[in-house]
Protein backbone atom coordinates (compact mmCIF):
# COMPACT_ATOMS: atom_id res chain seq x y z
CA UNK A 1 0.00 0.00 0.00
CA UNK A 2 3.09 2.56 0.53
CA UNK A 3 3.26 3.34 -3.10
CA UNK A 4 -0.42 4.45 -3.39
CA UNK A 5 -0.14 6.88 -0.45
CA UNK A 6 2.33 9.66 -1.50
CA UNK A 7 1.19 12.32 0.08
CA UNK A 8 1.39 11.41 3.86
CA UNK A 9 -2.34 11.62 4.43
CA UNK A 10 -3.02 7.70 4.59
CA UNK A 11 -5.85 8.79 1.47
CA UNK A 12 -4.65 6.87 -1.92
CA UNK A 13 -4.19 8.73 -5.14
CA UNK A 14 -7.19 7.16 -6.75
CA UNK A 15 -9.38 5.02 -4.72
CA UNK A 16 -12.04 2.45 -6.36
CA UNK A 17 -13.95 1.00 -3.09
CA UNK A 18 -16.41 -1.73 -3.41
CA UNK A 19 -17.93 0.11 -6.75
CA UNK A 20 -20.58 -1.71 -7.99
CA UNK A 21 -22.50 -0.49 -11.54
CA UNK A 22 -25.23 -2.07 -13.02
CA UNK A 23 -27.90 -1.12 -15.96
CA UNK A 24 -30.93 -2.09 -15.42
CA UNK A 25 -30.88 -5.92 -14.39
CA UNK A 26 -27.66 -6.34 -15.43
CA UNK A 27 -24.29 -6.40 -13.66
CA UNK A 28 -21.42 -5.10 -15.60
CA UNK A 29 -18.76 -4.09 -12.38
CA UNK A 30 -18.45 -6.59 -9.48
CA UNK A 31 -17.52 -5.10 -6.17
CA UNK A 32 -14.06 -3.50 -7.86
CA UNK A 33 -11.42 -2.67 -5.58
CA UNK A 34 -8.56 -0.54 -6.94
CA UNK A 35 -5.92 1.98 -5.52
CA UNK A 36 -3.62 3.71 -7.90
CA UNK A 37 -0.83 5.62 -7.11
CA UNK A 38 0.41 9.52 -8.44
CA UNK A 39 2.61 8.83 -11.25
CA UNK A 40 0.84 5.12 -12.48
CA UNK A 41 0.39 4.62 -16.02
CA UNK A 42 -2.07 2.17 -15.16
CA UNK A 43 -3.73 0.42 -18.51
CA UNK A 44 -7.14 -1.69 -18.35
CA UNK A 45 -7.83 -4.76 -20.57
CA UNK A 46 -10.49 -7.39 -20.63
CA UNK A 47 -12.83 -9.23 -23.31
CA UNK A 48 -15.47 -6.50 -24.99
CA UNK A 49 -18.21 -5.83 -22.62
CA UNK A 50 -16.77 -6.54 -19.66
CA UNK A 51 -16.78 -3.14 -18.36
CA UNK A 52 -13.98 -1.19 -18.19
CA UNK A 53 -15.12 1.95 -20.20
CA UNK A 54 -17.87 1.68 -17.74
CA UNK A 55 -15.08 1.76 -15.02
CA UNK A 56 -13.61 4.70 -17.18
CA UNK A 57 -16.64 6.60 -16.96
CA UNK A 58 -17.69 6.37 -13.20
CA UNK A 59 -13.86 7.29 -12.41
CA UNK A 60 -14.46 10.53 -14.98
CA UNK A 61 -18.04 11.33 -13.38
CA UNK A 62 -19.78 10.62 -16.58
CA UNK A 63 -21.96 7.97 -15.04
CA UNK A 64 -22.54 7.91 -11.39
CA UNK A 65 -21.83 4.17 -9.33
CA UNK A 66 -24.32 1.85 -8.56
CA UNK A 67 -22.40 1.18 -5.11
CA UNK A 68 -19.27 2.23 -3.37
CA UNK A 69 -17.59 4.96 -3.72
CA UNK A 70 -14.86 6.75 -5.93
CA UNK A 71 -12.16 9.34 -4.34
CA UNK A 72 -9.33 11.47 -5.85
CA UNK A 73 -7.64 12.50 -3.18
CA UNK A 74 -9.61 11.96 -0.69
CA UNK A 75 -12.48 13.23 -2.13
CA UNK A 76 -15.50 11.69 -4.17
CA UNK A 77 -15.12 12.22 -7.54
CA UNK A 78 -18.53 14.04 -8.34
CA UNK A 79 -19.54 15.64 -11.86
CA UNK A 80 -16.85 15.65 -14.26
CA UNK A 81 -15.05 18.59 -13.54
CA UNK A 82 -11.24 20.05 -14.61
CA UNK A 83 -9.20 17.77 -12.01
CA UNK A 84 -9.59 15.00 -14.69
CA UNK A 85 -9.03 15.20 -18.12
CA UNK A 86 -9.93 12.95 -20.80
CA UNK A 87 -9.18 11.67 -24.11
CA UNK A 88 -11.76 9.96 -25.99
CA UNK A 89 -11.45 7.58 -29.20
CA UNK A 90 -13.77 10.04 -31.15
CA UNK A 91 -15.44 13.22 -30.52
CA UNK A 92 -12.60 14.31 -28.26
CA UNK A 93 -12.16 17.87 -30.07
CA UNK A 94 -14.51 20.42 -30.96
CA UNK A 95 -15.03 20.27 -34.55
CA UNK A 96 -15.94 23.77 -35.17
CA UNK A 97 -12.83 24.82 -33.55
CA UNK A 98 -9.37 25.27 -34.97
CA UNK A 99 -6.51 23.14 -33.65
CA UNK A 100 -5.24 26.26 -31.72
CA UNK A 101 -8.62 27.15 -30.20
CA UNK A 102 -9.06 23.57 -29.61
CA UNK A 103 -5.96 22.81 -27.11
CA UNK A 104 -7.11 27.14 -25.99
CA UNK A 105 -10.11 26.17 -24.94
CA UNK A 106 -9.37 24.98 -21.50
CA UNK A 107 -7.99 28.72 -20.11
CA UNK A 108 -11.01 30.41 -22.51
CA UNK A 109 -13.79 28.25 -20.49
CA UNK A 110 -11.39 28.78 -16.78
CA UNK A 111 -11.04 32.36 -16.79
CA UNK A 112 -13.81 33.82 -19.44
CA UNK A 113 -13.69 35.70 -22.41
CA UNK A 114 -12.79 39.14 -21.07
CA UNK A 115 -9.96 37.83 -19.14
CA UNK A 116 -8.97 35.78 -22.36
CA UNK A 117 -9.08 38.40 -24.41
CA UNK A 118 -6.80 40.52 -22.62
CA UNK A 119 -4.47 37.04 -21.89
CA UNK A 120 -5.08 35.77 -25.39
CA UNK A 121 -1.46 36.16 -26.49
CA UNK A 122 0.30 34.55 -23.79
CA UNK A 123 -2.47 31.57 -23.75
CA UNK A 124 -1.60 31.06 -27.55
CA UNK A 125 1.67 31.09 -27.07
CA UNK A 126 1.97 28.26 -24.01
CA UNK A 127 -0.76 26.59 -26.33
CA UNK A 128 1.64 26.35 -29.23
CA UNK A 129 4.19 25.03 -27.23
CA UNK A 130 2.09 22.11 -26.37
CA UNK A 131 1.51 21.54 -29.70
CA UNK A 132 5.66 21.54 -30.22
CA UNK A 133 5.79 19.10 -27.95
CA UNK A 134 3.18 17.03 -29.65
CA UNK A 135 4.99 17.27 -32.71
CA UNK A 136 2.39 19.70 -34.28
CA UNK A 137 3.67 23.18 -34.91
CA UNK A 138 1.96 24.91 -37.87
CA UNK A 139 -1.08 23.36 -37.39
CA UNK A 140 -2.92 25.69 -35.51
CA UNK A 141 -4.79 26.85 -37.61
CA UNK A 142 -6.06 24.01 -39.08
CA UNK A 143 -10.05 22.58 -38.46
CA UNK A 144 -9.88 18.85 -36.65
CA UNK A 145 -10.98 17.15 -39.69
CA UNK A 146 -8.02 18.32 -41.86
CA UNK A 147 -5.64 16.45 -39.58
CA UNK A 148 -5.05 12.64 -39.73
CA UNK A 149 -6.69 10.39 -36.72
CA UNK A 150 -3.12 10.15 -35.25
CA UNK A 151 -2.60 13.84 -35.32
CA UNK A 152 -5.93 14.49 -33.95
CA UNK A 153 -5.67 12.32 -30.94
CA UNK A 154 -2.29 14.28 -30.33
CA UNK A 155 -4.35 17.58 -30.16
CA UNK A 156 -6.39 15.86 -27.88
CA UNK A 157 -3.85 15.18 -25.53
CA UNK A 158 -2.67 18.62 -25.91
CA UNK A 159 -5.95 19.99 -25.24
CA UNK A 160 -6.49 18.33 -22.01
CA UNK A 161 -2.95 18.86 -20.84
CA UNK A 162 -3.51 22.70 -20.77
CA UNK A 163 -5.56 22.63 -17.93
CA UNK A 164 -2.87 19.89 -15.84
CA UNK A 165 -5.35 17.67 -14.12
CA UNK A 166 -4.37 15.55 -11.42
CA UNK A 167 -5.24 12.38 -13.70
CA UNK A 168 -5.85 11.97 -17.74
CA UNK A 169 -8.46 9.68 -18.56
CA UNK A 170 -7.79 7.54 -22.12
CA UNK A 171 -10.78 5.34 -23.55
CA UNK A 172 -9.05 3.55 -25.89
CA UNK A 173 -7.74 6.62 -27.98
CA UNK A 174 -5.44 4.60 -30.61
CA UNK A 175 -8.02 2.06 -31.24
CA UNK A 176 -9.01 3.71 -34.31
CA UNK A 177 -5.59 4.06 -36.33
CA UNK A 178 -3.89 2.03 -38.17
CA UNK A 179 -0.73 -0.31 -36.44
CA UNK A 180 2.13 2.07 -37.41
CA UNK A 181 0.48 5.43 -36.20
CA UNK A 182 -0.52 3.35 -33.58
CA UNK A 183 3.09 2.54 -32.25
CA UNK A 184 3.83 6.65 -33.02
CA UNK A 185 1.40 7.45 -30.56
CA UNK A 186 2.14 5.22 -28.03
CA UNK A 187 6.01 6.31 -28.25
CA UNK A 188 4.88 9.73 -27.94
CA UNK A 189 2.34 8.80 -24.97
CA UNK A 190 5.09 7.10 -23.46
CA UNK A 191 7.72 10.26 -23.73
CA UNK A 192 4.51 12.69 -22.21
CA UNK A 193 4.48 10.42 -19.48
CA UNK A 194 7.87 10.77 -18.61
CA UNK A 195 8.17 14.39 -19.19
CA UNK A 196 5.07 15.59 -17.24
CA UNK A 197 4.68 12.71 -14.78
CA UNK A 198 1.56 12.59 -15.26
CA UNK A 199 -1.19 9.66 -13.82
CA UNK A 200 -3.06 7.76 -16.77
CA UNK A 201 -5.64 5.66 -16.68
CA UNK A 202 -5.38 3.94 -20.20
CA UNK A 203 -8.19 1.66 -21.39
CA UNK A 204 -7.48 -0.48 -23.85
CA UNK A 205 -8.99 -4.13 -25.97
CA UNK A 206 -5.33 -4.47 -27.16
CA UNK A 207 -3.27 -6.67 -24.54
CA UNK A 208 -0.21 -5.92 -26.67
CA UNK A 209 -0.51 -2.23 -26.05
CA UNK A 210 -1.60 -2.47 -22.73
CA UNK A 211 1.61 -4.50 -21.75
CA UNK A 212 4.02 -1.79 -23.65
CA UNK A 213 2.28 0.90 -22.55
CA UNK A 214 1.72 0.20 -18.76
CA UNK A 215 3.63 0.65 -15.71
CA UNK A 216 0.51 -1.03 -14.24
CA UNK A 217 -1.79 -3.52 -15.93
CA UNK A 218 -5.27 -4.69 -14.79
CA UNK A 219 -7.10 -7.20 -16.38
CA UNK A 220 -10.87 -6.72 -15.74
CA UNK A 221 -12.81 -9.92 -16.68
CA UNK A 222 -16.57 -11.80 -16.08
CA UNK A 223 -14.24 -14.78 -16.65
CA UNK A 224 -14.00 -16.42 -12.88
CA UNK A 225 -15.42 -18.06 -10.49
CA UNK A 226 -16.02 -17.57 -6.61
CA UNK A 227 -18.87 -19.37 -3.77
CA UNK A 228 -21.65 -17.84 -5.00
CA UNK A 229 -23.26 -20.43 -6.61
CA UNK A 230 -23.36 -21.13 -10.67
CA UNK A 231 -26.65 -19.30 -10.91
CA UNK A 232 -25.78 -16.06 -9.18
CA UNK A 233 -25.52 -12.38 -11.25
CA UNK A 234 -21.80 -11.58 -11.83
CA UNK A 235 -20.13 -8.66 -13.45
CA UNK A 236 -16.89 -8.57 -14.19
CA UNK A 237 -13.65 -8.35 -11.43
CA UNK A 238 -10.54 -7.45 -11.36
CA UNK A 239 -8.60 -10.83 -11.77
CA UNK A 240 -5.22 -9.63 -12.36
CA UNK A 241 -3.13 -6.96 -11.36
CA UNK A 242 0.57 -6.71 -12.29
CA UNK A 243 3.62 -4.06 -11.55
CA UNK A 244 5.07 -3.81 -15.18
CA UNK A 245 8.11 -1.86 -15.13
CA UNK A 246 9.70 1.63 -13.54
CA UNK A 247 8.93 4.46 -15.74
CA UNK A 248 11.80 5.16 -18.99
CA UNK A 249 12.83 1.16 -19.03
CA UNK A 250 9.71 0.46 -21.98
CA UNK A 251 11.09 3.20 -24.20
CA UNK A 252 11.39 1.12 -27.30
CA UNK A 253 9.34 -0.93 -29.21
CA UNK A 254 11.86 -3.35 -28.58
CA UNK A 255 10.42 -4.54 -25.90
CA UNK A 256 7.63 -6.29 -27.74
CA UNK A 257 10.23 -8.67 -28.98
CA UNK A 258 11.10 -9.87 -25.38
CA UNK A 259 10.43 -13.65 -23.92
CA UNK A 260 9.16 -11.94 -20.88
CA UNK A 261 6.55 -10.03 -22.82
CA UNK A 262 4.79 -12.71 -24.52
CA UNK A 263 4.53 -14.52 -21.67
CA UNK A 264 3.56 -11.87 -19.89
CA UNK A 265 0.86 -11.34 -22.82
CA UNK A 266 0.27 -15.00 -22.40
CA UNK A 267 -0.44 -15.04 -18.81
CA UNK A 268 -2.69 -11.97 -19.49
CA UNK A 269 -5.02 -13.10 -21.69
CA UNK A 270 -5.32 -16.62 -20.20
CA UNK A 271 -6.40 -14.66 -17.17
CA UNK A 272 -8.60 -12.35 -18.72
CA UNK A 273 -9.73 -13.75 -22.16
CA UNK A 274 -10.23 -17.43 -21.66
CA UNK A 275 -14.28 -17.97 -20.83
CA UNK A 276 -12.95 -21.88 -20.11
CA UNK A 277 -10.10 -20.79 -17.42
CA UNK A 278 -12.37 -20.04 -14.47
CA UNK A 279 -10.04 -18.83 -11.44
CA UNK A 280 -11.44 -18.52 -8.11
CA UNK A 281 -11.98 -14.91 -7.15
CA UNK A 282 -9.26 -16.30 -4.22
CA UNK A 283 -6.93 -17.00 -6.19
CA UNK A 284 -6.16 -14.15 -8.56
CA UNK A 285 -2.78 -13.09 -9.52
CA UNK A 286 -2.73 -9.34 -7.98
CA UNK A 287 0.67 -9.17 -7.23
CA UNK A 288 0.81 -5.59 -7.53
CA UNK A 289 2.12 -3.98 -4.35
CA UNK A 290 -1.18 -1.88 -4.44
CA UNK A 291 -3.33 -4.17 -5.01
CA UNK A 292 -6.69 -4.38 -2.92
CA UNK A 293 -9.34 -6.96 -3.20
CA UNK A 294 -11.86 -7.30 -0.64
CA UNK A 295 -14.97 -10.01 -1.42
CA UNK A 296 -17.69 -10.42 0.21
CA UNK A 297 -18.40 -13.75 2.57
CA UNK A 298 -20.90 -14.77 -0.32
CA UNK A 299 -18.19 -14.74 -2.54
CA UNK A 300 -15.56 -16.15 -0.51
CA UNK A 301 -17.35 -18.93 1.24
CA UNK A 302 -14.60 -19.98 3.57
CA UNK A 303 -14.90 -16.23 5.43
CA UNK A 304 -12.00 -15.17 7.06
CA UNK B 1 -10.56 2.84 -72.31
CA UNK B 2 -12.52 6.18 -72.71
CA UNK B 3 -15.39 7.51 -71.10
CA UNK B 4 -18.14 7.57 -72.67
CA UNK B 5 -19.20 11.39 -73.15
CA UNK B 6 -23.57 10.90 -72.13
CA UNK B 7 -24.68 7.33 -71.63
CA UNK B 8 -24.04 4.96 -68.89
CA UNK B 9 -22.77 4.60 -65.48
CA UNK B 10 -19.29 5.84 -66.48
CA UNK B 11 -20.14 8.53 -68.36
CA UNK B 12 -18.62 11.59 -67.50
CA UNK B 13 -19.98 14.47 -69.59
CA UNK B 14 -17.61 17.45 -69.49
CA UNK B 15 -17.88 21.25 -67.89
CA UNK B 16 -19.23 22.47 -71.43
CA UNK B 17 -21.29 19.47 -71.76
CA UNK B 18 -22.96 19.75 -68.74
CA UNK B 19 -24.22 23.22 -68.55
CA UNK B 20 -25.68 22.39 -72.22
CA UNK B 21 -27.62 19.25 -71.16
CA UNK B 22 -28.99 21.63 -68.21
CA UNK B 23 -30.11 24.42 -70.65
CA UNK B 24 -31.86 21.55 -72.99
CA UNK B 25 -35.00 21.66 -70.62
CA UNK B 26 -35.26 24.89 -70.20
CA UNK B 27 -35.27 26.28 -73.67
CA UNK B 28 -37.51 23.42 -74.34
CA UNK B 29 -39.88 24.81 -71.75
CA UNK B 30 -39.72 28.25 -73.49
CA UNK B 31 -40.04 27.30 -77.11
CA UNK B 32 -42.83 24.97 -75.90
CA UNK B 33 -44.93 27.72 -74.22
CA UNK B 34 -43.59 30.42 -77.02
CA UNK B 35 -45.10 27.97 -79.95
CA UNK B 36 -48.29 27.24 -78.10
CA UNK B 37 -48.98 31.12 -77.40
CA UNK B 38 -48.11 31.84 -81.12
CA UNK B 39 -50.86 28.93 -82.39
CA UNK B 40 -53.64 30.06 -80.04
CA UNK B 41 -52.44 33.92 -81.00
CA UNK B 42 -52.87 33.49 -84.28
CA UNK B 43 -56.07 32.01 -83.88
CA UNK B 44 -57.41 34.81 -81.34
CA UNK B 45 -55.36 38.13 -80.87
CA UNK B 46 -57.28 38.45 -78.08
CA UNK B 47 -56.43 35.42 -76.44
CA UNK B 48 -55.63 35.56 -72.66
CA UNK B 49 -54.52 32.35 -71.72
CA UNK B 50 -50.94 31.96 -73.04
CA UNK B 51 -49.83 35.99 -73.58
CA UNK B 52 -46.66 36.47 -76.13
CA UNK B 53 -43.05 37.24 -74.28
CA UNK B 54 -43.90 40.85 -75.84
CA UNK B 55 -47.31 41.39 -73.91
CA UNK B 56 -45.78 40.20 -70.57
CA UNK B 57 -43.36 42.51 -71.19
CA UNK B 58 -45.04 45.47 -71.33
CA UNK B 59 -47.31 44.71 -68.55
CA UNK B 60 -44.31 44.05 -66.22
CA UNK B 61 -42.70 47.05 -67.02
CA UNK B 62 -46.02 49.24 -66.64
CA UNK B 63 -46.37 47.23 -63.26
CA UNK B 64 -42.82 48.05 -62.31
CA UNK B 65 -41.76 51.04 -63.68
CA UNK B 66 -44.54 53.52 -64.02
CA UNK B 67 -46.06 55.09 -61.34
CA UNK B 68 -49.10 53.69 -60.16
CA UNK B 69 -52.09 56.64 -59.94
CA UNK B 70 -54.06 55.36 -57.63
CA UNK B 71 -50.92 54.60 -54.68
CA UNK B 72 -48.53 57.20 -56.22
CA UNK B 73 -45.45 53.81 -55.59
CA UNK B 74 -44.23 51.54 -58.42
CA UNK B 75 -46.86 48.27 -57.78
CA UNK B 76 -44.19 45.22 -58.96
CA UNK B 77 -41.58 46.98 -56.16
CA UNK B 78 -43.69 47.74 -53.30
CA UNK B 79 -45.45 44.05 -54.04
CA UNK B 80 -41.66 42.29 -53.35
CA UNK B 81 -40.87 44.38 -50.71
CA UNK B 82 -43.98 43.65 -48.89
CA UNK B 83 -43.81 39.97 -49.19
CA UNK B 84 -40.49 39.55 -48.57
CA UNK B 85 -40.11 41.93 -45.09
CA UNK B 86 -43.37 39.06 -44.55
CA UNK B 87 -41.33 36.33 -44.85
CA UNK B 88 -38.30 37.62 -43.41
CA UNK B 89 -39.84 38.73 -40.59
CA UNK B 90 -41.84 35.23 -39.81
CA UNK B 91 -39.34 32.79 -40.93
CA UNK B 92 -36.20 35.09 -38.95
CA UNK B 93 -38.36 34.97 -35.56
CA UNK B 94 -39.24 31.73 -36.42
CA UNK B 95 -35.41 31.12 -36.04
CA UNK B 96 -34.83 32.85 -33.42
CA UNK B 97 -37.21 31.61 -31.71
CA UNK B 98 -36.75 27.75 -32.60
CA UNK B 99 -33.21 28.03 -31.71
CA UNK B 100 -33.67 29.55 -28.39
CA UNK B 101 -35.99 26.93 -27.69
CA UNK B 102 -34.97 23.70 -29.49
CA UNK B 103 -31.29 24.11 -28.36
CA UNK B 104 -32.23 24.10 -24.61
CA UNK B 105 -34.76 21.84 -24.16
CA UNK B 106 -32.30 19.24 -26.41
CA UNK B 107 -29.58 20.05 -23.85
CA UNK B 108 -31.43 20.02 -20.34
CA UNK B 109 -32.97 17.17 -19.41
CA UNK B 110 -35.31 19.19 -17.16
CA UNK B 111 -36.29 21.31 -20.03
CA UNK B 112 -36.87 18.64 -21.89
CA UNK B 113 -39.25 17.30 -19.56
CA UNK B 114 -40.87 20.27 -19.88
CA UNK B 115 -41.53 21.39 -23.29
CA UNK B 116 -40.84 18.33 -25.50
CA UNK B 117 -44.03 16.76 -24.98
CA UNK B 118 -45.92 20.65 -25.71
CA UNK B 119 -43.84 21.41 -28.88
CA UNK B 120 -44.19 18.27 -30.46
CA UNK B 121 -47.71 18.94 -29.89
CA UNK B 122 -48.46 22.06 -30.97
CA UNK B 123 -45.83 21.42 -34.11
CA UNK B 124 -48.99 18.95 -35.22
CA UNK B 125 -51.52 21.57 -35.76
CA UNK B 126 -51.51 22.57 -39.24
CA UNK B 127 -51.55 26.43 -39.52
CA UNK B 128 -53.80 27.21 -42.32
CA UNK B 129 -56.93 25.87 -39.74
CA UNK B 130 -55.26 28.48 -37.60
CA UNK B 131 -55.48 31.34 -40.14
CA UNK B 132 -59.21 32.31 -39.25
CA UNK B 133 -58.22 32.66 -35.62
CA UNK B 134 -55.12 34.61 -36.24
CA UNK B 135 -57.84 37.01 -38.31
CA UNK B 136 -60.42 37.13 -35.47
CA UNK B 137 -57.47 37.97 -33.32
CA UNK B 138 -54.82 40.15 -34.66
CA UNK B 139 -57.21 41.44 -37.42
CA UNK B 140 -56.65 41.12 -41.45
CA UNK B 141 -53.22 43.34 -42.07
CA UNK B 142 -50.02 42.70 -41.06
CA UNK B 143 -49.53 40.89 -38.13
CA UNK B 144 -52.04 37.83 -39.04
CA UNK B 145 -49.34 37.40 -41.79
CA UNK B 146 -46.45 37.36 -40.27
CA UNK B 147 -47.96 35.20 -37.41
CA UNK B 148 -48.32 32.52 -39.75
CA UNK B 149 -45.59 32.07 -41.29
CA UNK B 150 -44.12 32.17 -38.12
CA UNK B 151 -46.28 29.52 -36.67
CA UNK B 152 -45.71 27.76 -40.27
CA UNK B 153 -42.10 27.31 -39.50
CA UNK B 154 -41.25 27.65 -35.90
CA UNK B 155 -41.83 24.23 -35.53
CA UNK B 156 -40.05 22.74 -37.82
CA UNK B 157 -36.94 24.61 -37.19
CA UNK B 158 -37.15 24.07 -33.15
CA UNK B 159 -37.76 20.13 -34.04
CA UNK B 160 -34.83 20.44 -36.06
CA UNK B 161 -32.53 22.43 -33.77
CA UNK B 162 -33.65 19.83 -30.56
CA UNK B 163 -32.64 17.12 -32.90
CA UNK B 164 -29.25 18.31 -34.10
CA UNK B 165 -28.46 19.35 -29.95
CA UNK B 166 -29.49 15.61 -29.34
CA UNK B 167 -27.24 14.41 -32.00
CA UNK B 168 -23.63 16.12 -30.72
CA UNK B 169 -21.93 13.09 -28.83
CA UNK B 170 -22.24 13.12 -25.12
CA UNK B 171 -18.37 12.76 -25.04
CA UNK B 172 -18.55 16.21 -26.24
CA UNK B 173 -20.51 17.66 -23.01
CA UNK B 174 -18.13 15.39 -21.19
CA UNK B 175 -15.00 17.04 -22.21
CA UNK B 176 -16.13 20.73 -21.98
CA UNK B 177 -16.66 20.27 -18.62
CA UNK B 178 -13.40 18.30 -17.69
CA UNK B 179 -11.82 21.73 -19.72
CA UNK B 180 -13.76 23.74 -17.34
CA UNK B 181 -17.03 24.79 -19.04
CA UNK B 182 -20.09 25.91 -17.05
CA UNK B 183 -23.24 24.39 -17.43
CA UNK B 184 -24.15 27.59 -19.24
CA UNK B 185 -20.63 27.66 -21.63
CA UNK B 186 -21.76 24.12 -22.81
CA UNK B 187 -24.52 25.25 -24.21
CA UNK B 188 -22.83 28.89 -25.93
CA UNK B 189 -19.47 27.87 -27.04
CA UNK B 190 -20.01 24.14 -27.82
CA UNK B 191 -23.30 23.08 -28.74
CA UNK B 192 -24.61 26.70 -30.09
CA UNK B 193 -22.04 27.04 -32.64
CA UNK B 194 -22.29 23.77 -34.08
CA UNK B 195 -26.01 24.01 -34.32
CA UNK B 196 -25.65 27.06 -35.84
CA UNK B 197 -24.79 26.24 -39.69
CA UNK B 198 -26.93 23.30 -39.64
CA UNK B 199 -29.97 26.38 -38.65
CA UNK B 200 -28.99 28.12 -41.26
CA UNK B 201 -29.71 25.06 -44.00
CA UNK B 202 -33.12 24.46 -41.90
CA UNK B 203 -33.91 28.02 -42.81
CA UNK B 204 -33.43 27.18 -46.40
CA UNK B 205 -35.69 23.84 -46.35
CA UNK B 206 -38.04 25.88 -44.22
CA UNK B 207 -38.32 29.01 -46.64
CA UNK B 208 -40.32 26.69 -48.99
CA UNK B 209 -43.08 26.53 -46.09
CA UNK B 210 -42.62 30.12 -45.78
CA UNK B 211 -43.54 31.42 -49.05
CA UNK B 212 -46.17 29.06 -48.84
CA UNK B 213 -48.21 30.75 -46.16
CA UNK B 214 -47.32 33.97 -47.04
CA UNK B 215 -48.70 33.35 -50.47
CA UNK B 216 -52.34 31.87 -48.63
CA UNK B 217 -52.34 35.00 -46.05
CA UNK B 218 -51.78 37.48 -48.74
CA UNK B 219 -54.37 35.72 -51.21
CA UNK B 220 -56.94 35.80 -48.75
CA UNK B 221 -56.73 39.28 -46.62
CA UNK B 222 -53.97 41.99 -48.28
CA UNK B 223 -53.59 45.22 -50.05
CA UNK B 224 -50.40 44.30 -51.43
CA UNK B 225 -47.81 41.64 -52.06
CA UNK B 226 -46.81 39.40 -54.59
CA UNK B 227 -49.35 36.43 -53.48
CA UNK B 228 -52.17 39.67 -53.32
CA UNK B 229 -51.01 40.62 -56.64
CA UNK B 230 -50.96 37.03 -58.41
CA UNK B 231 -55.08 36.45 -56.93
CA UNK B 232 -56.01 39.99 -57.91
CA UNK B 233 -55.47 39.44 -61.34
CA UNK B 234 -57.11 35.87 -61.69
CA UNK B 235 -60.36 37.90 -61.53
CA UNK B 236 -59.08 39.12 -64.74
CA UNK B 237 -57.11 36.15 -66.15
CA UNK B 238 -54.59 38.90 -66.47
CA UNK B 239 -51.61 35.75 -67.27
CA UNK B 240 -49.46 38.62 -68.75
CA UNK B 241 -48.71 39.28 -64.82
CA UNK B 242 -49.74 35.90 -63.03
CA UNK B 243 -46.96 33.79 -64.99
CA UNK B 244 -44.00 36.62 -64.86
CA UNK B 245 -44.73 36.83 -61.08
CA UNK B 246 -44.83 33.27 -60.53
CA UNK B 247 -41.21 33.33 -61.93
CA UNK B 248 -39.95 35.95 -60.22
CA UNK B 249 -41.17 34.33 -56.60
CA UNK B 250 -38.82 31.58 -57.57
CA UNK B 251 -36.49 33.56 -58.84
CA UNK B 252 -36.58 35.31 -55.35
CA UNK B 253 -36.39 31.76 -53.77
CA UNK B 254 -33.74 30.63 -55.52
CA UNK B 255 -31.54 33.57 -54.36
CA UNK B 256 -32.16 33.22 -51.03
CA UNK B 257 -31.52 29.68 -51.12
CA UNK B 258 -28.05 30.07 -52.82
CA UNK B 259 -27.46 32.78 -50.49
CA UNK B 260 -28.07 31.09 -47.48
CA UNK B 261 -25.92 27.89 -49.27
CA UNK B 262 -23.12 30.17 -49.44
CA UNK B 263 -22.93 31.75 -46.37
CA UNK B 264 -22.46 28.34 -44.73
CA UNK B 265 -20.03 27.00 -47.29
CA UNK B 266 -18.16 30.07 -46.69
CA UNK B 267 -18.28 30.81 -42.99
CA UNK B 268 -18.80 27.01 -41.52
CA UNK B 269 -15.82 25.18 -44.25
CA UNK B 270 -16.29 22.08 -40.95
CA UNK B 271 -19.84 22.00 -41.31
CA UNK B 272 -19.63 20.87 -44.71
CA UNK B 273 -16.83 19.44 -44.68
CA UNK B 274 -17.48 16.81 -41.98
CA UNK B 275 -21.00 16.48 -41.84
CA UNK B 276 -22.30 12.81 -43.09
Amino acid sequence: MSDATPNGDGAPFLEVRDVYKSYGDKLVLDNIDLTVAKGELCCVIGPSGCGKSTLLRLILGQERVTGGEIRIEGGPVGWPGVDRGVVYQRYSLFPHLTVLENVTLGRRLRCGWLEFRKRRAEFEEEANGYLAEVGLTGHGHKHPHELSGGMQQRVAVAQSLILQPKILLMDEPFGALDPSTREDVQLFLLELWETHGMTIFFVTHDLEEAAFLGSRLLVLSQYYRDDRGVSAERGAKIVSDQRLHAPGTALSTRTKQSDGFSELVARARQAGFDPEHLQHAREFDLAHPDSVQTLTSEEDGRGD
Amino acid sequence: MRAPRLLGLHASPGRGLALLLAAIPFVLIVGGYWMASSARLAENPNDKLLPAFSTMAESMHRLAFTEDKRSGGYVFWQDTLSSLRRLGIGVGLAALVGLAVGLPVGLYPGLRSLLLAVVTFLSIIPPLALLPILFISFGVDELSKVVLIFLGTVFVITRDVYLTTRAIPAEQITKALTLGATHLAVATQVVLPQVLPRLLDTVRLTLGAGWLFLIAAEAIASTDGLGYRIFLMRRYLAMDVILPYVLWITLLGFVLDWTLRTIVARRFGWYEATRT
